[in-house]
């Protein structure tokens, strides 16, 4: 015989809940479709707008209309509503001020910080919500907490706290105020403590809910804090995009846990929505420097630093800046191949100075843009951007090498990684298949940095030994002035 | 075994929601050209910021002073999540659409 048990809650309508409803579903709708629009280059801004109106709507609707179910069958508004405003101002005056003061190129920290944030926002709503819970459950004299409202909390609070962790890990390393951390033995640490983790969260749905007793939630929290710091620590600083991603995929899902234990389909949809596209996401950038999130985790970058080759007392070439003026005068084209160096030194608006300048000479000058330029796929584009490059000069990697024998003379600008042979040449190389930019195959190629240090991954780069290879050492920036003058006396 | 049953039974509707968000969000990023990588994981980065609600109905129902005081820090993180990733976001986007007038 079926039995059939009531398990559905109770339907009551009313119309304040269902003006909350429609309003959550017209935020899931402004939410996918504003995802849509970003995903292409002539909607992208106006699809954030749509994002950024869905989630005003459901904040406002949620303030006015929100009810919850008490004990006693009523229902309850959001009380405290001076308070919540009074957080959404600091919030709102903090967050924009700190979106609009922060330079460009700390922009990949800034995101990392922000979601953060947000996962930090999710654990501590675990960490109320899970008393409340038990207190609820003690008093109905249940045996175990094995239920999906727990399950939420327990895993909202394990994601959350992960998160923030490795977030603010992630934003130390970018605005390089941590060091790596690499160690083969942290690897096999990491993966005890994530089997301690679910194992603790399973402990905890099984034990018995006493009212008040909430040591096994503070244990948790602390648990996934020090998780989240040992997972990121071990990941080489070149790779921290990916890592950014994968943190941010994390939070959607950590605020869908949120929806999950609220019934709150906007967070719901929302949450899940980051969730799969932040992982899709991460597996693109993984693609674009070609490797797998698998080896980004754990086969941490640069944690070989001892392979590849060693050049012992090889010598570099040094060009002189007027030599390299009349080089560069007398070019038919000339790609400039910019790094984080560039972006660091600020020199973007000298770079666009000397496209003009050249341009003005009859020499055709272009951008050589690495996928991962920067600290971010895409950075580079934006700082460029920023200094009123035309988009017709930025040049993808494989335009720029299938033009590379046509080319007189490669400008590197505080680029290392991306212009390295070794990922081509050196199968014990770190970068090995990293597609790069071969700027060895132009007829000339010079080489501006401040000094002879390694790059991001910490690996030597040939290309500085190499015969058609001329260095010009000094501030990104001021040797651009400088050379720029140059050829203005020309 | 009847409990997971029972599970699947009470949260049917989450679940779909869930299976059918992952597909759309998959979907709908796909064939993204790699200049857009890190203004769409930024904007993505605001969209999670959606938790914020749970704090604003955490931080509606509290009753003493510790939830008092930790609602009031979510709801702070939350929007400073929310605004400050649309914000960096239209930045970003901003110098894109500069580069297209010329």
């Amino acid at each position: 015989m079926e039995t059939i048990v009531t398990l559905t809650k109770n339907f009551e309508f009313s119309e304040y809940l269902s003006i909350l409803e429609i309003s959550y579903v017209l935020a899931s709708v402004l939410f996918i479709l504003g995802l849509k629009k970003l995903s292409h280059p002539d909607t992208a801004r106006s699809g954030n707008l749509w994002a950024a109106a869905g989630m005003g709507l459901a904040i406002i609707f949620t303030i006015l209309f929100h009810k919850t179910r008490m004990e006693d069958g009523t229902y309850a508004g959001i009380h405290n509503i001076g308070w919540i405003a009074g957080a959404l101002i600091i919030g709102s005056v903090v967050g924009w001020l700190a979106a609009k003061k922060v330079k460009m190129t700390a922009m990949p920290q800034m995101v990392s910080l922000f979601n953060g944030m947000g996962g930090a926002c999710a654990a501590l709503i675990s960490l109320m919500e899970f008393p409340n819970m038990q207190t609820e459950l003690a008093g109905q004299h249940v045996t175990t907490m094995l239920n999906g409202e727990a399950l939420a909390i327990l895993l909202g609070l394990m994601i959350g706290g992960v998160s923030f962790a490795g977030s603010m890990i992630a934003f130390g390393k970018l605005d390089e105020r941590i060091g790596d951390i690499k160690s083969p033995v942290l690897r096999y640490i990491n993966l005890s403590f994530l089997v301690i983790l679910f194992a603790f969260v399973i402990f905890i749905m099984f034990k018995t809910p006493v009212a008040g007793e909430n040591w096994m939630i503070y244990t948790l929290a602390a648990l996934a804090l020090i998780y989240g710091v040992t997972f990121v620590m071990p990941i080489g600083g070149a790779d921290m995009p990916v890592v950014i991603s994968l943190l941010n995929s994390f939070t959607g899902v950590a605020a869908a846990m949120g929806g999950f234990l609220y019934n709150n389909q906007a967070m719901l949809t929302g949450g899940i929505l980051v969730g799969s596209s932040g992982t899709i996401l991460t597996i693109l950038m993984c693609k674009a420097m070609n490797r797998s999130l698998l080896n980004v985790i754990i086969g941490a970058f640069g944690g070989s630093s001892a392979a590849g080759a060693d050049f012992g007392d090889k010598t570099v070439k040094e060009i002189s800046l007027s030599d390299a003026a009349v080089l560069l005068s007398y070019s038919q084209k000339v790609l400039v191949v910019p790094g984080y160096g560039l972006a660091v030194a600020q020199a973007q608006h000298l770079c666009h100075e000397l496209e003009n300048l050249l341009g003005s000479k009859g020499v055709e000058l272009k951008y050589g843009i690495h996928p991962v330029a920067g600290r971010m796929p895409g950075h580079m584009n934006v700082l460029l951007a920023e200094a009123d490059v035309a988009y017709e000069k930025l040049q993808e990697m494989e335009d720029a090498n299938n033009e590379m024998n046509n080319t007189d003379v490669v400008i590197v600008v505080g680029a290392n990684d991306v212009v390295n042979p070794a990922a081509e040449e050196d199968p014990s190389s770190p970068i090995y298949g990293m597609p790069v930019i071969q700027v060895w195959g132009a007829k000339n190629t010079i080489v501006m940095k401040r000094s002879m240090a390694k790059g991001y991954a910490a690996i030597e780069n040939n290309l500085f030994f190499m015969p058609k290879t001329r260095m010009l050492f000094g501030d990104a920036k001021a040797t651009m002035q400088k050379l720029i003058s140059e050829i203005k006396n020309l | 075994m009847t409990g997971i049953l029972q599970f699947f039974l009470e949260y049917r509707e989450a679940i779909f929601i869930i299976i059918l968000s992952i597909f759309l969000g998959i979907e709908v990023i796909s064939h993204v050209p790699s200049v857009l990588h890190t203004p769409l994981m930024s904007g993505a980065n605001a969209i999670h910021g959606v938790v914020i609600i749970g704090a604003i109905i955490v931080m509606g129902h509290a009753g003493n002073l510790l939830s008092m005081i930790l609602g009031f820090v979510a709801v702070v993180l939350g929007t400073l999540n929310v605004v400050g990733g649309f914000v960096v976001t239209d930045r970003m986007l901003e110098m894109f659409k500069k580069k297209k007038k010329q």
